[in-house]
């Protein structure tokens, strides 16, 4: 080898095809599994069917009423029914909101008027969290933001909820 | 980058006598395919091994899916053979990667045996070497049952039979591999789940790290 030139020496060579051919077949080998285990991530999120709760529009009063119902769920190869709720009322400008009871503090269940000390106010007993009747958090109050609120639409005069989707989203 | 990475730890800890310990060693000449290519034989151990590093990999990511019980075992399957992204490849290389591990394997036997390479000093590596092949063995007959269909399930059937043959104990290995007296069921499935993906690969490995101290300290045989 020249000293003039700097060539790859045949040391370098062989390092550096070996390290290319040994890497290329680790990346084909790897490439496969770390996709398969990514895959949940990947995956289209499934969008929610609106399902009949089983509550007429016109049975919807201003004050908030819980209404459970099941939905179908596809995990992975297993299939069940699980059960969702919502505090379902209308509000002052006679629009229907069906708010999620998962509190946004750490996921315990909230109630409507679950507390004697706060009246119209849902409340979750974990950690004294609060909610105006609109969802939005009562100011320093556990929670950091509004009830999530159901996806829905009326069909026959009937309530079809959808997925629970953070305040603005829905 | 790297190197300067590995310079800071090897400052500190000095690293590299270790790993030269391990991978620093000439390749007799009588080795070396490209010196003589008929020595590729000497390459059939270390694919072995590349093989079985390929099945460990895949079967620790199929593990993500499946799930050794009888209700959803066929289904988690189906499961990650139809819906997951690349499992089908995945799974294919464990399937089929199990049997070249069974053929090298063998491939590797026949050298060493026709080669003398299992005459003294080197008795007990080959001893070792049987060892390492029984526990693959197990692990091709425990990895059958598994996907939980028909095949699996009648293999593993008359594999049971197979060993409930053995004078004075067979019914007693019976149930021990079954987990009951008389079904291959739940209990059979979850054992072999347990067998195969703990109890096996354990043993594997401390065989294998054996057969490759022995190798080194003894170095490979010499030239025919």
């Amino acid at each position: 080898m020249s000293e003039k030139k700097q060539q790859v020496s045949r040391r370098q060579f062989l390092n550096y095809t070996l390290t290319g051919v040994g890497g290329f077949m680790a990346a084909g080998m790897l490439a496969p599994m770390l996709r398969m285990a990514v895959d949940p991530v990947l995956k289209p999120s499934a969008a929610g069917d609106f399902v009949n709760v089983g509550l007429a529009v016109e049975d919807i009063t201003t004050e908030p009423q819980r209404v459970d119902w099941l939905v179908e769920q596809v995990d992975g190869w297993y299939e069940s029914e699980v059960s969702r709720s919502a505090w379902v009322f209308k509000d002052e400008n006679d629009n229907i909101k069906a708010l999620s009871p998962i509190c946004k503090h750490l996921g315990c269940v909230v109630s409507w008027e679950g507390s004697e000390d706060y009246p119209n106010e849902f409340f979750c007993p974990c950690h004294d969290g609060r909610y105006y009747k609109d969802g939005t958090n009562v100011p320093n109050t556990p929670p950091l933001e509004p009830l999530d609120e159901y996806e829905q639409k009326v069909e026959n005069g009937m309530l079809f909820l959808g997925m629970a989707k953070p305040r603005g989203e829905a | 980058m790297l190197q300067k990475i590995y310079d800071w730890i090897d400052e500190r800890v000095d690293v590299t006598p270790i790993w030269r310990d391990i991978a620093d060693h000439e390749v007799p000449e009588h080795v070396n395919p490209a010196h003589h290519f008929s020595a590729f034989v000497y390459c059939f151990g270390g694919l072995t091994f590349f093989v079985v590093v390929i099945q460990i990999l895949s079967g620790m990511f199929l593990t993500m899916y499946y799930v050794p019980d009888i209700e959803n075992a066929w289904k988690s399957v189906y499961y990650l053979q139809t819906e997951v992204a690349h499992a089908q490849i995945v799974r294919g290389m464990h399937h089929w990667g199990a049997s070249v591990v069974i053929v090298m394997l063998f491939l590797h036997t026949l050298r060493v045996f026709f080669q003398g390479a299992y005459k003294k000093p080197r008795e007990l590596n080959w001893m070792v070497g049987v060892l390492i092949f029984f526990i693959m063995l197990g692990l091709g007959f425990t990895g059958y049952l598994l996907p939980w269909d028909n095949k699996a399930y009648f293999a593993t059937q008359v594999g049971i039979e197979i060993a409930e043959q053995v004078p004075l104990i067979g019914p007693e290995i019976k149930t021990l591999l079954a987990g009951d007296e008389n079904i291959v069921g739940a209990q059979t499935l979850t054992r072999f789940f347990a067998i195969h993906v703990f109890f096996l690969p354990a043993a594997l490995f401390a065989l294998l790290a054996v057969h490759f101290l022995l190798i080194r300290r003894q170095g490979i045989a010499g030239p025919l």
